[in-house]
Parts: C-alpha cells; sequence; structure tokens
C-alpha cells in the first residue's frame, strides 16, 4: 500500500522491506488471521523472498533452525496469534538451547484488543519469554525498523539464539515513513566479551605444564567460525581431541587427533580419561549434564580451562580454573601461539588402548553383525560408503541419533543438524528441509526413528510441494527405542506404551508422490542405499531394524563419566 | 540449608515491558524463592532499579545474576550481603480512630517507634514506619490488639556502600559506538 505524495508504506510491507535489508531471501510459516497484511504484502514480494509453507508451525521454526545451522545466517519464521504462535514454542526452546540464530515474528490481534481474550489471542511473549534471546510486543508501525533490526542483530551476534518479535495487526496495517538503520550495537548488551590476553597467558602456561591434556569441543567452534583456528591448536598443541554432540562436524572424522565423543552415548577412552586427565580445555561448550554426568566426579583432578563466548556459563556446572572469554576463533589463534608441541604418546596411546575395547566391546557388532537383524550402525556405515562423509546428516532424537552420531563420517563443518539440548522429537524431517535449503548443492540425509517421525510427518508435504531433493532414512524398531531402552535396563523390561503399530510408511511417503522403498534384509541394503543416494528428488526409504537393540557405551543418569558401561 | 545467605541482588535496566517477566522467570526456572521485590527509577535518567531479595548460597547467587546480567536489557546486576547495603522496608498501618483516643498506648507506641501519623479521619488513621524488618514487625505485633483494619509492607529498597559505576558503563558504550 503505497502512498506516492508521502512515501508511506504499511508496516506490513515494512516488515518485508526490513527482512530484505537484512539479506533474508527464504522464509518459513503458515498464515492466519492476525497476520494476514504481511502475508498480502509477500504476496507482492514474492520474486525477492520466497516464502514456505509448512504443514504446521512447529515445521516451520525447525525448518528455520536447519537452515541457520547450515548456511550459518538466520533462519526466520512467521505465523499468526494464537496457535500459529504457541506451536512456534518448541522450536524457539529448542533453538534457544542449541544457540542457533533465529528471528519469528508473529501476527496479534489489534492492539485495543490486547488483554481482552479476544479470538487467536495469546501472550506469546509471556509464554515464550523464559525460551527467548530476546522478544518485543510491536504495536506502532513506525517501531518496525528499529525493532526488526534489533532482533536481528540479537539473534546472530554473541552465542546466537531465538527472537520473537509480535506484531499486532493494527500496527501491520498502519502507514508511515520508512527508513532502515541496521543495528550495530545496543547499550546493554555485550556480545562478545573482550578478550583478556592475561587469561590466554595463564591458559596457555597450564596447557605447556600438562602431561595428560584433553580438548572437549563444542558448537562454539561452528558458531564461532573458528573451525581453521581450532585444527591449528589442535594440530599445533598436538592434544587429544573429543567433541559434543553439536561440535560434530568442526573436525574431520577422520582427523588423526579426533579422539570421538563425550557424553551418555559417547565413545569409552573419551569418558574414561575426562577423570584421568590433568588439563581439560574445553572450547565452546556448556558442560551439559549429558555430557558430564555426575558433577561431583567429573574431572574432579582436572585443571579446568573454559574458552567461552557466554559469561553466565563460566562455572555454572564445572568450574573454570582458567576462564578465556571472548570469541574462540580470536582465543584459539592467541593460544595457538602459545603453546607448544607434544606428542603425549603414552596419552595418546590410552585413547587408542579404549577404543579397541570399545571395538571389540560395541562397534564390532553395530557396524558389522553376524546376527540376522539389521542393526542402525550398518545403514549408517553403508551411507558412509556412499557419501565419503561429505554430506549433511540431519537427525531426530534417541537410539538412531546416538548411533547417528556415534558413525557418521564428516569432513565439513556444519554437515551435524540435530536436536541436542532439548531433545526434540519431530526434529529431522522439517529441520532437513531448512538444512537442505541452506545448503542446496550438498546431500542432505535425515535419520529418522518411527517415533519422531510420526510427530511432524506432516511436513512431506512441505517436501513434495517444494521438490526438496532431501532422503529420507527412517529406521524402523516399531519401538520408542531410547524409551524402551531406559524400560529395559532401569525399570525391569515394563514397556508400558513405548511399542508402536506403525502404518505403512512406503505408502504415506507414495501419497506425497515421494518415492520410497522399504528394507528389512541386509543383502539389500547396499543397493537401497545407493537407489537413494543416487537419486536426485526426495527419496524415502524405511529400513526395519532389530526391535530390541541397545545403544551403548551408556552412562546411567546420575553415574560418573569413568563407569559408562560397555554393555 | 545452613550455608544460605540473605543477599540483596540490584539490577539496573533498560525501561523496557516485559522485562521483569524475563527476570522473575529466572528465579522461577530455578525454583527460587523472592523473599521481597522492588523496582524504581535509579540514579540515572531512563535506568531502572530492581532490588530482588533472595536467601541462598553464595555460588547459587552468583550464577542468577550471571543469568540475569546475560538478558539483553539488563545493563548490569550485583549482589551483596546486608553487610555492604544500606537497607530499608516501609510499613503502612490503618487503625480505627477511635483507639488512639482511647488507648493512649497507641500514641505512645508511635513516639516509641519513630513512626508518623500520615493520615486522620473520624474513622482510622493511617501511621507509617521506615525501617528494618524487625522495626516495621515489632510495630505490627504491638498494634494488632487494639485492631488493625489494614496492614502492608514494601518489599526492600537498598543502596549499596560500593560504588556501582552504572554510568562509567553507559559512558563506555557511548565512547564505543562514537568509534
Amino acid at each position: 500500500m503505497k502512498n506516492q505524495e508521502t512515501n508511506k508504506i504499511s508496516g506490513a510491507e515494512a516488515v518485508i522491506r526490513c527482512l530484505l535489508e537484512e539479506g533474508v531471501d527464504l522464509i518459513y510459516g503458515y498464515p492466519g488471521g492476525a497476520i494476514m497484511p504481511i502475508y498480502d504484502e509477500l504476496y507482492k514480494y514474492r520474486d525477492d523472498l520466497r516464502h514456505i509453507l509448512t504443514r504446521h508451525e512447529q515445521g516451520a521454526t525447525h525448518s528455520a533452525q536447519g537452515y541457520a545451522r547450515t548456511s550459518g545466517k538466520v533462519g526466520v519464521a512467521m505465523a499468526t496469534s494464537g496457535p500459529g504462535a504457541t506451536n512456534l514454542v518448541t522450536g524457539i526452546a529448542d533453538a534457544q538451547i542449541d544457540s542457533t540464530p533465529m528471528v519469528c515474528i508473529t501476527g496479534q490481534v489489534a492492539s485495543h484488543l490486547l488483554g481482552s481474550d479476544a479470538f487467536q489471542e495469546t501472550d506469546i511473549i509471556g509464554i515464550s519469554t523464559p525460551v527467548t534471546k530476546w522478544s518485543y510486543q510491536i504495536t506502532k508501525a513506525s517501531e518496525i525498523p528499529e525493532v526488526l533490526a534489533k532482533a536481528f542483530y540479537i539473534a546472530r551476534s554473541g552465542r546466537p539464539g531465538p527472537v520473537l518479535i509480535d506484531i499486532t495487526k493494527d500496527a501491520q496495517f498502519e502507514l508511515f515513513d520508512f527508513a532502515y538503520k541496521k543495528c550495530k550495537a545496543v547499550r546493554s548488551y555485550i556480545p562478545v566479551p573482550s578478550l583478556d590476553i592475561t587469561q590466554v597467558e595463564s591458559a596457555a602456561e597450564a596447557i605447556n605444564q600438562a602431561k595428560k591434556p584433553m580438548i572437549i569441543w563444542g558448537q562454539g567452534v561452528i558458531l564461532g567460525e573458528a573451525e581453521e583456528e581450532f585444527k591449528n591448536f589442535v594440530e599445533s598443541s598436538g592434544i587429544p581431541a573429543v567433541w559434543t554432540i553439536l561440535g560434530l562436524s568442526a573436525l574431520p572424522t577422520k582427523h588423526p587427533l579426533n579422539y570421538g565423543m563425550v557424553g551418555m552415548h559417547g565413545n569409552y577412552g573419551p569418558n574414561v580419561l575426562t577423570n584421568e586427565c590433568d588439563v581439560l580445555i574445553a572450547v565452546g561448550m556448556r558442560f551439559d549434564d549429558r555430557v558430564t554426568g555426575n558433577l561431583a566426579t567429573y574431572a574432579k583432578q582436572a585443571k579446568v580451562i573454559h574458552l567461552e563466548i557466554d559469561p553466565a556459563e563460566i562455572s555454572k556446572n564445572v568450574e573454570a580454573h582458567y576462564p578465556v572469554l571472548g570469541n574462540c576463533k580470536e582465543s584459539l589463534s592467541k593460544l595457538t601461539s602459545l603453546v607448544k608441541y607434544e606428542d603425549y604418546t603414552e596419552w595418546k596411546q590410552l585413547f587408542a588402548d579404549h577404543m579397541q575395547q570399545e571395538i571389540e566391546a560395541v562397534i564390532k557388532n553395530d557396524t558389522q553383525p553376524t546376527k540376522e537383524g539389521l542393526t542402525m550402525g550398518e545403514v549408517i556405515v553403508g551411507i558412509n560408503k556412499y557419501t565419503k562423509g561429505d554430506a549433511v546428516i540431519v537427525t531426530d532424537v534417541g537410539q538412531h541419533q546416538m548411533i547417528a552420531c556415534r558413525y557418521a563420517e564428516f569432513v565439513k563443518s556444519k554437515s551435524n543438524v540435530t536436536s541436542g539440548g532439548l531433545g526434540t522429537m519431530g526434529f529431522a524431517l522439517p529441520a532437513a528441509i531448512g538444512a537442505k535449503m541452506g545448503a542446496e548443492d550438498r546431500e542432505v540425509i535425515a535419520i529418522i526413528g518411527d517415533g519422531g517421525y510420526q510427530m511432524t510427518i506432516q511436513e512431506l508435504g512441505t517436501i513434495f510441494q517444494n521438490k526438496t531433493a532431501v532422503k529420507i532414512v527412517v529406521l524402523n524398531n516399531d519401538y520408542l527405542g531410547m524409551v524402551r531402552q531406559w524400560q529395559q535396563l532401569f525399570f525391569d523390561k515394563r514397556y508400558a506404551s513405548t511399542e508402536m503399530t506403525n502404518p505403512d510408511f512406503v505408502t504415506i511417503a507414495k501419497g506425497y508422490h515421494i518415492e520410497a522403498n522399504r528394507v528389512s534384509k541386509r543383502e539389500d541394503l547396499d543397493s537401497a542405499l545407493k537407489t537413494m543416494l543416487d537419486c536426485d528428488e526426495p527419496y524415502f526409504l524405511e529400513v526395519c531394524v532389530e526391535k530390541e537393540a541397545n545403544v551403548f557405551p551408556m552412562i546411567p543418569t546420575g553415574a560418573s563419566v569413568s563407569d559408562i558401561r560397555l554393555k | 540449608m545452613s550455608d544460605n545467605t540473605k543477599y540483596t541482588i540490584s539490577i539496573y535496566t533498560e525501561n523496557n515491558v516485559g522485562l521483569l517477566n524475563r527476570v522473575s522467570a529466572i528465579f522461577l526456572k530455578r525454583h527460587i524463592d523472592i523473599l521481597s521485590f522492588s523496582t524504581s527509577q535509579s540514579e540515572i535518567p531512563d535506568v531502572f532499579r530492581f532490588i530482588v531479595v533472595v536467601k541462598m548460597t553464595e555460588s547459587g547467587v552468583k550464577k542468577i545474576v550471571q543469568q540475569i546480567e546475560k538478558q539483553i536489557d539488563v545493563i548490569k546486576a550485583f549482589y551483596h550481603t546486608d553487610e555492604e547495603t544500606i537497607f530499608q522496608e516501609s510499613a503502612l498501618y490503618k487503625v480505627k480512630s477511635s483507639s488512639l483516643f482511647e488507648e493512649r498506648q497507641i500514641q505512645n507506641m508511635i513516639k516509641d517507634s519513630h513512626a508518623n501519623i500520615v493520615t486522620v479521619s473520624p474513622e482510622f488513621f493511617v501511621i507509617e514506619k521506615t525501617g528494618f524488618r524487625h522495626e516495621t514487625e515489632a510495630l505490627r505485633k504491638s498494634l494488632a490488639p487494639y485492631g488493625l483494619l489494614q496492614f502492608v509492607r514494601s518489599g526492600r529498597i537498598s543502596i549499596t556502600k560500593e560504588k556501582m559505576g552504572i554510568s562509567e558503563i553507559l559512558n563506555t558504550f557511548k565512547q564505543q559506538n562514537k568509534d
């Protein structure tokens, strides 16, 4: 709605103009009453700004997350007021705990109706406050440029996170003079604490005296775009490095100093040796309880160096003897220049010995099974054979997620997209859509369990409509496998509500005109994977796997990392 | 828990709708009881100050302050023990006017506790008393037998002995933005 004489535009048009100013060319969303003026403008701007209609608002957030994770850009999701807005909440919470940059825009009832329990009115600011990095309700069109500029700045800067902007319908209609200025700073917000060189020097000194140092890296390396600096640090110091689930892919799987995963279903050596190292160098990770197990017995013998951008993470769970605040891209390169190289031959041998034990006790059976039923592990290894590690692997939550993260190979960063902190079942299918759109020239493979798949299965419609060439692998064991595993181990096999009677997934995929296949025999697996990966279009593959397989190693809840069980 | 101490958390914020919710959510998420909460304008124009009183361990309050400070619209947050602050609470007591004239005791109580009478009407009068919790509480207990019609006590307000340096923080920001 442009008025030539005064150059006034509507708030709704201003929203689109702001998105374009921020370099956004793709958004995910679902229309509805309170956001119709913005959708009307989206129609006009459809050549500049692509809108992907997901089949549920939760799908829009996960797609925006997947997009952000592979592209490194801010993901944008849009929804109407009331149920549209509340359906975003799971994705927002997921983005908050996994530090994913995302801007959510919700429509709201007209400002004169606020608080009147109007149709589709809900207090989305109140509801989303604890799970957003920032949120704001706009009631006047003139606020739109400044607030949206601030929203993008906050979402992407420092430790990234989700921001929600709620815009009343009258503000969308209102006309005003539009002018856009990018936000470069917010008075009360320090996104990146400035690096204190004395902290780096003390950390370097501790590292240079260490006999058994160990690096644990997290997603901070990826978010800080510090993969190169990190690799240099690892190689110049010679220190064995292990990863958290969200740090995965920042350093290639086959890098000689990459010794695997920490945490509940991580590798044996990294967990056991956490309690034997003398200096623990944590880089951009937050000591989640799934990583640490029982804090009272976690790395008590070690001096802890913590490279971290968020001051609130310092000594939150594990005391940092040498905190190094700042962006790890900067702190790592400073640290690299101060540390000396060591071979740590005996120390590294311990990692190798533990790996040998794990191979014998777990990995062989997982990846080269001799028993009849297909294992999740052999499917992942089968995928590696064709991708050579050069694919984006999107996982959901549960057994398949742990197995995929344990066995999938990676050669490039930003290739592992999973719901880590929140553990959101239903994440993978919509996230894969966004992941593919954020990295269009890459192979994107979603690996999903039969439980999580059915939580957002409707997004097959989005895949079909947009011809998004994602490969969907459902590892079907007809169980909520991880819960069943816990029931078996800790609840005397009382399988309460974990067995699933599943539909014909192949027929469902075909109903969406997606090519589909099912495998249940080992001899068919390899060719089925090849057919899937050779296909240039979306493809669905169901693999019927062993029903009652367990994921090991495992640190039982409340146990120490060194009490990790191999069986 | 014996190692719990009373801490006063001071939070300097931008005036932003919804920030109160954001700050209280931090306590809610950790299941922490807020003993008292008050907000007001601070010494700096457009900067507000929240005063929150909690009873917890020092390591706990430190983490809470880190989480509060992490919020975008929070400029700075501090925690202090009672010894490090000067603090007061205010209380109002509404009593039937008849008892003021019939019971000489009440007049003495008001005088002894350095309370003020803020309003007198034919039906009731209102006493105001500012001081420490035990002082306002003592007056409440002494007035109770004469029929307290209403009683209310404010949250703690508190000023620190040490310098807060908020203006310096804001100036640094201004300076950095000029560069």
